[in-house]
């Protein structure tokens, strides 16, 4: 079963080629994650399946439909998408934040169903934020600030969550919360998770698909198993390293060599 | 913490804010206070009581013509023109995403500032003054377009729209200098007082016609509540949750020109009103549009009455434009509000 697809897919902006004809199906109910190198355009990507970015030849299909034939609206109940570093509203509440995940399902007339309530204390729920819930977002640490950002996205009932970079700027205990929680939320809720992640270690740990955007193009995808080997690294990120089974979890394990070399 | 509660009746919901309800009530009864204080005070110097008696049984002709024509009509131009100024700013800070925002930093006042010197210099002399006020409009509108088509690159993002609105208005301003250089002194003097922002001599037609065409704007400001907290998010982060960020963002920004135009048009170009009374009203009520965009209507409405109230009776026998006492007034309540919500 596939969540999003792309066909023939070519992102450009002004006149350089991001993404060249890109063919791609993005498995549902599992969590892929986008690796490359800085600039390798897996944001851009990443950017274009949540319809924020125009292609310029080829399309995205998201759940069988081109992306460009939907509304703004019927794409946000479908999917959310969780950019780079997120600014939130002068003041507001952790709570006001999650409700504005809410926005699809509103109207002038209704600005706070039932179910909106419903929907808001479940996501506050999910990422463990009652507490928090009418704090302002300013005051928050780096982690429960992602945590208040994730809940925006649950609230707004998608089947599908993509988050660029969600571990940036946290320490490694809050990046490993995050990502447990994504990992929850996708065997719980049985939900897609679309990611760009820079970590290649916890990529592998977290991931059920990988892809690595590299030279325009997927350069490769599949299982990360098959996908992070020594030459893959060698390539995309121009690194020499070695890839070892993680001795805990049996994922690969990337060890990076620097100038200097193991004895 | 602030108290919260649901409304629900068939197809309509809203979360209300009690607090915010409160607090407003309390604003709106200053802004009574104010206005009875200013209807008193001035020359001729009357109680409270007098003013209500005055107002509700008009017995003394000259005191009658002191209060209802004289004061009244100034003191709700005043009102109007700070309310105005004050939502516009509002609701600039929000599409722009930056606390500096107002009508006076992104070219609005510049070109209603440099239509109405053109007019005063080159038109008044056959046509008189009854055009200004349409002109300073013209004005307002056509520099708000020319910033927003210049900013416009597949779309306009809130960065280019202040950059290229602060370059805009020092263009215009310094038109606005060059024009007045080589103008008659008398045209120099009005424009003066023009430029700084004045509410003297206001009758009844003039406040009126700001009411109406305010009136007007209303609808498309309850229309549009909900769609300004979250142009406050990046344009991915509200177009991800469904916004239609580029429609809202022009239709906002349209209003924000019609609401400080007008204002402008007939109170003159009173800086800082638009920028100050926002912040006051964000520091005294929640988040959210509606609360926040009727205090700071309260606030600016306050801040020109009391800074018109100032000029006409500190200086006696000297009428002073409101404009110049707008920032004195303002900056300390401002600066108190700072700094007692830094301990």
């Amino acid at each position: 079963m596939t969540s999003i697809a792309s066909r023939g897919l070519t992102l450009s902006y002004q006149r350089q080629v991001i993404i060249d004809a890109l063919d791609m199906q993005l498995p549902k109910g599992k969590i892929s994650v986008l690796i490359g190198s800085n600039g390798c355009g897996k944001s851009t990507l990443l950017k274009s399946f949540a319809r924020l970015l125009k292609p310029q030849q080829g399309s995205v299909i998201l759940n069988g439909v081109d992306i460009q034939k939907k509304s703004t609206a019927a794409v946000a109940r479908e999917l959310a998408i969780l950019p780079q570093t997120p600014t939130a509203p002068e003041g507001i509440t952790v709570r006001q934040l999650v409700a504005l995940g809410r926005y699809p399902y509103q109207s002038w007339m209704q600005q706070w169903s039932a179910e909106d309530e419903t929907m808001v204390n479940r996501a506050l729920t999910q990422t463990s934020l009652q507490a928090l819930a009418d704090r302002p977002v300013d005051a928050l640490s780096g982690g429960q600030r992602q945590r208040a950002w994730i809940a925006m996205t649950l609230a707004q009932d998608t089947g599908i969550v993509l988050l660029d970079e969600p571990t940036t700027f946290l320490d490694l205990a809050h990046q490993i919360e995050v990502l447990d929680l994504l990992r929850d939320l996708n065997r719980l809720e049985n939900k897609t998770i679309i990611m760009v992640l820079h970590d290649l270690n916890l990529a592998c740990r977290y991931a059920d698909h990988m892809v690595a955007v590299h030279e325009r193009t997927a350069f490769a995808q599949g299982r990360p198993e098959d996908v992070l080997t020594q030459a893959l690294v060698k390539t995309v990120f121009d690194l020499n390293c070695r890839i070892i089974p993680d001795p805990f979890f049996g994922t690969p394990m990337c060890i990076p060599f620097g100038r200097e070399l193991p004895q | 913490m602030d108290k919260v509660v649901t409304w629900r009746r068939g197809g309509y919901s809203r979360r209300v804010n009690l607090s915010t309800w409160l607090r407003l009530a309390a604003a709106l009864v200053l802004t009574v206070l104010v206005m009875l204080g200013s209807l008193s005070l001035g020359k001729v110097i009357l109680s409270p009581l007098e003013v209500i008696r005055i107002l509700f049984s008009s017995q003394d002709a000259s005191l009658t013509l002191i209060v209802e024509q004289l004061r009244f009509p100034r003191i709700v131009l005043a009102a109007l023109v700070g309310a105005a100024l004050s939502v516009s700013g509002l609701i600039l800070q929000s599409i722009i995403r930056n606390p500096l925002a107002s009508p006076d930093l992104l070219g609005i006042t510049s070109g209603a500032s440099a239509a109405a010197v053109l007019y005063l210099s080159f038109l008044s002399a056959t046509l008189g003054q009854q055009f200004l006020p349409l002109a300073a409009m013209l004005g307002a509108a056509l520099a708000t377009l020319a910033i927003y088509l210049l900013a416009w690159k597949q779309g306009t993002s809130p960065l280019r729209l202040v950059l290229i609105g602060v370059g805009v208005s020092a263009m215009l301003t310094a038109a606005t200098t060059f024009i007045l250089v080589f103008s008659p002194l008398t045209t120099t003097l009005s424009a003066y007082v023009w430029l700084t922002g004045s509410v003297y001599g206001a009758s009844w037609p003039e406040p009126l016609a700001l009411a109406s065409w305010l009136l007007g704007i209303c609808p498309l400001l309850v229309l549009l509540a909900r769609q300004v907290m979250v142009q406050q998010l990046d344009d991915n982060l509200a177009q991800g949750i469904g916004v239609r960020v580029q429609w809202l963002r022009a239709g906002l920004l349209l209003v924000s020109v019609a609401l400080a135009g007008a204002a402008i048009a007939w109170g003159g170009a009173i800086a800082f009103v638009g920028l100050i009374a926002p912040h006051i009203a964000k520091r005294l009520v929640a988040p959210g549009f509606a609360g926040q965009a009727v205090m700071a209507a309260l606030i600016g409405a306050n801040l020109v009455m009391l800074a018109d109230l100032v000029g006409r009776t500190l200086f006696l026998p000297l009428d002073l434009p409101a404009g110049i006492f707008v920032a004195v007034l303002g900056t300390p309540f401002f600066l108190y509000l700072l700094i007692k919500q830094r301990h």
